[in-house]
């Protein structure tokens, strides 16, 4: 189908929400002893097939689940994290469907009696603006296998079938692509701060599908189709915007949504319908005779609130309020739990070596060093903070002397490329490049004279009030001690000496 | 009965005792090896067709271990281990490491089983011997264990009646003499009616007492494995072993194991004990050749000293429709799994068919009617618009079941009745009439229901010389004194024939 042009069409209200599915970083599987977990420096497609697997999760006849108790602390703290009510009782059902790799005919999950229920989600939306988007429930299950499909015959690996996920459904709250998009990255973020799953989306361990609906402002909720299993920021938005743009011009031509389940073409940008509501499987849930209920009790709440770790929003409220970040450069520091760890680090090294009065000015050029300088040398290399050869220590450092003007912060950039590099300390780099500032006025003041004396033209019209050639003096002085000399001194020390000459 | 062996010491199998064995093992009268090699040959003759598997290797190679033990340790082996070197069956649903499984389907007949039931790890870390893998009706589904593909087992003197189901094959092979004792599994009677039929000792546990890791489940909310034996102290001494808490099973209760061996000891109070009589269970249905032996009991029981009260179990008439709900619909779950995709031999290949439905089709063709019958039933029962009026609904009267026997021990201590309301049939008699042959479960099943211990005793025979089975039913976790008060019509049973 033709994607429909945005301009053709008058887009009417979007109604989204969201169901996110999250791979539970447990070490063990949800209801067998198998791995479940992958060691940081190895990727899914090194294991072996089939090599993560007992009798219990490939579904051997007999066998019985056990479940796992970190998994259900796990959904507690994703509860608690997006305030919701953690249910005292709650049960597991069989989810009864038939596909290759599900091996026991049915998935062990929850239905009527979920771990969490009426949460919320406090959102930035990329104007700035907050907003609160509702959770609906979380409820954790088993994942199943991965079929692999050549053509002519199929393959199966087993390894994933059993590891925990969390399912997080959103209310429809969401009223844009962007909304999403500011839900979905929130909601990564928490369940990386939590430390409960690692986030990979490559390798689909946070995967989401999403309901959308549009309607007149102010109309009843429209018929919603579900785009199922969609695994990038980017695509998600991609993906709704599309969606919403059909709907749109569905209901302009005078026709009607067709309540369906669709999936996202990602090369394409558009979504192609999979099966209608007729095709939609019965999946015919009851509580699960193996399993007994799940039962938690205040005390656990309570231990396991303890236990929380500060949350990307309150991280964000915490730079904000006491470092005078903006919110768009704390919201930047919070994309991930490493990052923001990372800053937390350089800051206590800084809070050692900085005069209070300083520590402000020295968060900002911190924030702006990891923002920047770090964050595009992650991006490049595609290293992470853990494999980097960088530390708090080093920037901490950087930060400091740029604070002191004892560098400049081209050289600060040519001293953070041999850190990065190498691993030594600043003041090793320093001295092994001779990259101290030079601040001197007897070295400073004939280098000059002499630039002075060598651009007689540009004295002249200096002279006769072209104020901004002093930027072209500065820059001959620069470039004449390779980039070394203090500006702020050669600034000062030439318009001295083109008004006293 | 009587049989001669090649052996130089004939065995005599039927009726001695586990601890009569081992006296005799004391006196070496015979050796373990001699015992299990006598049992196998029964067992490969397969008369009654209650072998599916006989694992001979596994048998020897255990009966020699344990004559090593013997050996070593003396008579002090069987004080610590009641059940070393004595040759079991095993129902073919409960898994024994690299042998055969079948669950009685073909659909199964080349699945081997990768690892042991907790209760085989138990039995084999006790010295036990598995002599083999017994009939029974596919995947459990069925009274008569004419739903079995190998074959329909008949009760041993009897080759026209059905044994019973579904564990007929280990209630013919306790009855044969082809092992000692064996594991059967009830879901809605399948270890008593079996044991009713064969006129042996058959014991329902408690729901969680026994775990049911490596059970192959039919209906998980009521399987429970249990013992079947000729004897009350040999199915108690089983019992013994096969229960205490079990980690792998969620549903296992944290209770240490029985000890019904020693139980079956204790003399009988008759005076301080009070039978609940339910009334349901003597109405007309009742043949009275299975009536009268189970009147003469009770009036026996009677003049020992107990106290025999007429109950009411109100709710017990849904019974058979309740069990019938739920168990087809958590059977159509639990048997999803046999697609053939992992487990299930292949009619035809994936390559072969068009899509995956037709491949699910005919491969799930090679079930039996039975099992198909039961899987549709439980689809239906759970599908959406009908869960509430046929699933949901049975799971609360099932509740109404439950509260009927809360209320009927709060006054007596054990219920005594029929354990089926006629003798054992002919086969073919009820094949073409499938509500006659559910009912036959109508005074069983409430025990599964309401999660209960409840068993099964031989109580004298009709004017045939068929057996006539005395149901006890008890308070959770009464096995013990269960198998007391049996012990102790065991003793006045027999004292009467």
């Amino acid at each position: 189908m033709k994607a429909p042009k945005s301009q053709q069409v008058r887009r009417l209200e979007a109604v989204i929400g969201l169901e996110v599915h999250v791979q539970l970083s447990t070490a063990s599987k949800i209801f067998c002893s198998c791995p479940a977990r992958l060691p940081a420096t190895v990727s899914v497609s090194e294991i072996e097939a089939n090599s993560h697997v007992c009798p219990i999760c490939t579904g051997h006849p007999g066998t019985l689940p056990v479940l796992n108790r970190k998994v259900v602390e796990f959904a507690i703290q994703a509860g608690l994290a997006t305030q919701c009510a953690i249910n005292p009782k709650s049960l597991l059902a069989r989810k009864n469907y038939f596909y290759p790799d599900l091996p026991k005919g049915y998935q062990i999950s929850q239905y009527d009696e979920p771990m969490c229920r009426n949460g919320v989600l406090g959102i930035q939306l990329p104007n700035g603006e907050e907003k609160r988007v509702r959770i609906h429930r979380i409820h954790i299950e088993e994942d199943a296998g991965k079929s692999i499909h050549y053509s002519g015959f199929s393959v199966l690996n087993l390894n994933r079938a059993g590891v925990p996920l969390v399912e997080i459904v959103s209310e429809p709250d969401m009223a844009s692509p962007a909304e999403a998009g500011a839900y979905l990255r929130e909601l990564h973020s928490v369940v990386t701060f939590l430390g409960i799953s690692d986030g990979n989306m490559e390798e689909g361990n946070f995967r989401c599908d999403a309901n959308v609906s549009v309607r007149e402002p102010g109309a009843e909720l429209g018929t919603r189709v579900e785009i199922k299993n969609v695994n990038s920021f980017k695509f998600i938005e991609k993906a709704i915007e599309f969606e919403v743009l059909r709907q749109s011009e569905v209901l302009r031509s005078g026709g009607t949504v067709i309540q369906e389940t669709r999936s996202f073409d990602s090369f394409r940008g558009t979504t192609v319908p999979m099966r209608s509501k007729e095709e939609a499987e019965d999946y015919r849930y009851f509580p699960d005779p193996d399993l007994i209920p799940i039962y938690v009790d205040g005390d656990w709440i309570e231990e396991l609130k303890k236990r929380l770790p500060e949350l990307p929003q309150q991280r964000r409220g915490r730079y904000v309020a006491t470092y005078g970040l903006s919110a768009y450069d704390a919201g930047l520091l919070t994309s991930s739990r490493e990052i923001a760890e990372f800053y937390d680090q350089v800051m206590e090294v800084l809070k050692k070596s900085t005069v209070d009065a300083e520590l402000t000015q020295s968060a900002k050029t911190a924030a702006n060093w990891v923002c920047g300088e770090v964050l595009r040398m992650l991006n490049e290399t595609g290293q992470t903070l853990q494999t980097s050869k960088l530390t708090p220590h080093h920037l901490a450092e950087l930060v400091r002397l740029l604070q002191l003007q004892q560098i400049s912060s081209t050289g600060a950039k040519q001293i953070f490329g041999k850190v990065w590099e190498t691993g030594k300390s600043v003041s090793e780099v320093i001295q092994g490049e001779g990259l101290v500032q030079i601040s001197d006025p007897a070295v400073l003041k004939p280098i000059i004279d002499k630039i002075i004396a060598a651009f007689p033209g540009q004295v002249a019209e200096y002279r006769s009030g072209k104020d901004k050639l002093i930027g072209f003096f500065v820059g001959q002085v620069m470039k004449e001690t390779q980039g070394k000399a203090n500006p702020t001194l050669v600034n000062e020390w030439v318009r001295q000496a083109l008004s006293s000459g | 009965m009587c049989r001669f062996t090649v052996f130089p010491v004939r065995v005599k199998a039927e009726y001695m005792k586990i601890r009569q064995t081992h006296e005799a093992i004391a006196k070496k009268t015979f050796s373990f090896l001699e015992l299990t090699q006598d049992r196998l040959k029964l067992a490969k003759e397969n008369k009654h067709q209650e072998y599916i598997t006989v694992c001979a290797d596994l048998a020897l190679s255990a009966a020699t271990k344990a004559d090593a033990v013997f050996q070593k340790e003396g008579v002090q082996a069987f004080v610590r281990n009641p059940i070393l070197g004595i040759p079991l069956a095993i129902k073919d649903l409960i898994l024994i490491r690299n042998i055969r499984n079948t669950c009685g389907s073909k659909l199964l007949d080349n699945y081997v089983a990768p690892y042991s039931a907790s209760v085989i790890q138990q039995l084999e870390g006790a010295g036990a011997v598995f002599i083999g893998k017994t009939n029974l009706d596919e995947f459990g589904m069925g009274s008569s264990n004419e739903n079995s593909p190998y074959g329909s087992v008949s009760i041993p003197g009897f080759p026209e009646r059905v044994a019973g189901g579904s564990s007929g094959g280990s209630a013919a092979a306790v009855k044969s003499g082809s092992c000692d004792a064996a594991l059967g599994t009830d879901t809605g009677g399948s270890i008593r009616l079996p044991s009713s039929f064969c006129g042996i000792v058959g014991i329902k546990p408690t729901y969680g007492r026994v775990s049911r890791y490596g059970q192959v489940a039919y209906a998980s909310s009521l399987d429970q494995i249990g013992p079947m034996a000729r004897t009350v102290e040999d199915a108690g001494l089983l019992l013994d072993l096969i229960t205490g808490h079990d980690f792998k099973d969620s549903t296992s209760i944290p209770m240490p194991p029985t000890r019904c061996a020693a139980a079956s000891a204790l003399m009988t109070e008759w005076s301080k004990i009070r039978l609940g009589v339910p009334e349901e269970y003597f109405k007309s249905g009742l043949h009275p050749d299975v009536e009268k032996p189970i009147r003469q009991a009770l009036t026996w029981a009677e003049k020992q000293g107990a106290k025999l009260v007429p109950v009411q179990l109100p709710h017990s008439e849904y019974g058979v429709a309740v069990y019938y709900l739920i168990a087809v619909s958590e059977a159509s779950s639990n048997l999803a799994r046999f697609d053939s995709v992992r487990y299930g031999q292949r009619k035809v290949l994936a390559e072969d068919v068009r899509d995956l439905s037709t491949f699910y089709e005919i491969n799930r063709s090679q079930l039996g009617e039975e099992v198909k019958k039961r899987i549709l039933l439980g689809t239906f029962a759970l599908s959406a618009g009908y869960s509430e009026a046929y699933f949901k609904r049975a799971c609360q009267v099932r509740r109404k079941i439950k509260e009927d026997f809360d209320r009927v021990f709060n006054t007596v201590d054990f219920i005594v009745g029929p354990v089926s309301s006629t003798v054992a049939f002919k086969k073919g008699e009820k094949t073409q009439d499938p509500l006659q042959m559910y009912l036959n479960d109508i005074f069983t099943v409430p025990a599964n229901l309401a999660g209960l211990p409840a068993m099964s005793l031989p109580c004298g025979q009709d004017s045939n010389g068929l057996s006539v089975g005395l149901q006890l039913i008890g308070p959770a976790f009464s096995e013990e004194f269960m198998v007391s008060l049996a012990a102790g019509f065991e003793k006045g049973i027999e004292g009467v024939r």
